[in-house]
């Protein structure tokens, strides 16, 4: 049919650009096709992460399936199918602009260069990057560090976090990176780091599942605010607009409250480990007013 | 989705677009970064590779030795680091040895990459360099022990100039695979083009031109040895012998 490989490139992409303008208005899409696809992580500590065969848990994924169940209360469906699509930091804004993913509730941080491309709906989790220590190492601030070998994970925006501090403070830092965060926790355990930054829930995450957690503690200064929310497709006001009401909702009733204490202070699956990590302050304020503002608006100037 | 290759002239902790694209006094560009990164990937295959190609040759020869015991141990090196993955390989270097010998600690993980990486392709290079060696007719050995040559030279002067000679095009593909290969680097972290690619698309959001300049730089370096290694085939080239003119 197609005469050359030109035409053919021609007829997908407009294949494409007729299923991207279909998909603008995912409510519509959702009602049509009686089925949501929600983004889900395979470690991102308690906020989300996978149980093994195909099964997901926490704070983050349980609040998707509470928003999914009110768009189907909402949209007046029977029935909705909610399939769960795991991705990464590297494919989860593509996926999102592309239609694969309709929601990402994982760990993804609100910041002005996403909002380019993305939407965010309202700030759920204010996620503070700290350090984690050895409890006998005697570190107790950040200055502590001149000349020390500090852990952090590839990929992650805590190498930039930490990149910044050194440049603020004149310190000389000798950075390690871990391919994740159980190899960067790994560098702290055997010692080749003195100190482990990253996301709090994530350092204390890990310290609850490590061999010994008391030999471990977050310490120092909070050295960078960052907003975390779900994320879903730009311009999409509609949806936006729904999400945005069942979070406001839950927030309001207190359910929110709940499920956060479900997976932060009590003990979760599959170790049944405490992440014992009360709600910060920041995170208080941003339910307590929600909104969906950039990290950039958080940052001390 | 639109294109956005200012991205490199950004600087690495402000965000702000230098106008030269390359940082001054203290300040590192993306552009700067991507550099420097290619240059650690370029420095890990090179002596990965010159790793590999000793090992790797020794190994090979002592397999086509006449004593069982050279043998067994071209053989054991061989299987030993050709049935364990790469990566495992990187690992057991990086957090296994060290905590077995103590004094391994100190040791850069630059280094400990090259090794694995080296020793890795040894076996690879040890294959190809034995079945160069059994290639030749075994009466160029005999030839050469005949005219009362010792077995050190005959492999000198007899073998070892042909054999080589006749495994250019997968040593080739050898090195080739090294500069590949190198991206396992990143695990234990060295600052090389995937490691970049990986925090410079999260701090950047850009990760397709990101991925797109990196992958470039890939196929650069590797068509680069490409390259050269046709040039040393075309020029150490015997007339008479396999692809060369009479």
């Amino acid at each position: 049919m197609f005469k050359s490989p030109l035409s053919s490139a021609c007829a997908v992409a407009v294949g494409l650009l007729v299923a991207a303008a279909a998909q603008a208005d995912t409510l519509a899409k959702i009602k049509e096709t009686g089925a949501i696809s929600l983004g889900v992580r395979e470690s991102s500590g308690a906020l989300s992460y996978t149980l093994g065969d195909g099964k997901y848990a926490g704070f983050h994924y349980e609040m998707s399936q509470r928003i999914a169940a009110d768009l189907q209360k909402q949209l007046g469906l029977a029935k909705l199918e909610v399939k769960l699509q795991p991705v990464t930091s590297q494919n989860r804004i593509p996926l999102v602009q592309n239609g694969t993913v309709d929601l990402e509730c994982g760990s993804t941080t609100n910041n002005a260069a996403r909002q380019k491309d993305v939407a965010f709906a309202m700030t759920t989790y204010m996620e503070e990057v700290r350090m984690a220590v050895k409890a006998n190492s005697g570190i107790t601030s950040i200055a502590q560090l001149n000349g020390k070998n500090v852990a952090t994970t590839t990929g992650t925006t805590s190498v930039q976090t930490l990149r910044r501090n050194e440049r603020a403070t004149g310190m000389d830092f000798k950075e390690v990176f871990g391919k994740d965060h159980a190899d960067s926790f790994l560098l702290l355990e055997s010692g080749r780091a003195d100190a482990f930054v990253m996301d709090g829930q994530i350092l204390a995450g890990n310290i609850s599942r490590a061999k010994n957690p008391a030999d471990f503690k977050i310490v120092g200064e909070v050295l960078s605010v960052e907003p975390l929310a779900c994320m879903l497709r730009k311009d999409d006001p509609k949806f936006k607009a729904a999400v945005d009401g069942s979070i406001q909702a839950m927030i309001r009733s207190g359910e929110l409250a709940k499920i956060y204490d479900k997976w932060f202070m009590q003990p979760i699956p599959p170790t049944n480990t405490r992440v014992g990590l009360p709600m910060s302050e920041a995170t208080k304020a941003a339910w307590a007013s929600p909104n969906d503002k950039p990290m950039e608006d958080f940052a001390k100037k | 989705m639109a294109w956005d290759w200012q991205v490199f002239c950004k600087e690495t902790t402000s965000g702000d677009v230098v106008a030269s694209c390359f940082g001054k006094g203290g300040d590192i560009t993306y552009l700067d970064w991507m550099l420097s990164a290619w240059g650690w990937t370029l420095s890990v295959a090179a002596l990965a590779l010159v790793v590999a190609m000793f090992a790797g040759s020794l190994m090979g020869i002592l397999r086509t030795t006449p004593d069982k015991r050279l043998v067994f141990i071209g053989n054991a090196w061989t299987e030993l680091f050709r049935n364990i993955p790469l990566l495992v390989q990187v690992f057991l270097w990086y957090h296994v040895l060290p905590s077995i010998f103590l004094s391994l600690r100190g040791v850069p993980s630059f280094v400990l990459v090259v090794f694995a990486l080296g020793f890795f392709t040894s076996a690879r290079i040890s294959e190809q360099v034995k079945a160069g060696i059994q290639s030749l007719p075994t009466g160029q050995r005999y030839a050469g022990l005949a005219v009362g040559l010792t077995l050190p030279q005959t492999y000198r002067y007899v073998l070892l100039p042909m054999a080589f000679r006749i495994v250019i095009p997968p040593l080739t593909s050898e090195s080739m695979n090294i500069v590949k290969n190198s991206s396992v680097a990143f695990a234990v972290s060295v600052v090389e083009l995937t490691m970049f690619a990986m925090q410079a698309g999260e701090e950047t959001s850009r990760n397709i031109e990101v991925y797109l300049a990196v992958t470039g730089l890939y196929f650069i370096s590797a068509f680069a040895i490409n390259r050269v290694m046709l040039g040393v085939e075309s020029r150490v080239r015997v007339p008479g012998m396999i692809g060369g003119k009479a």
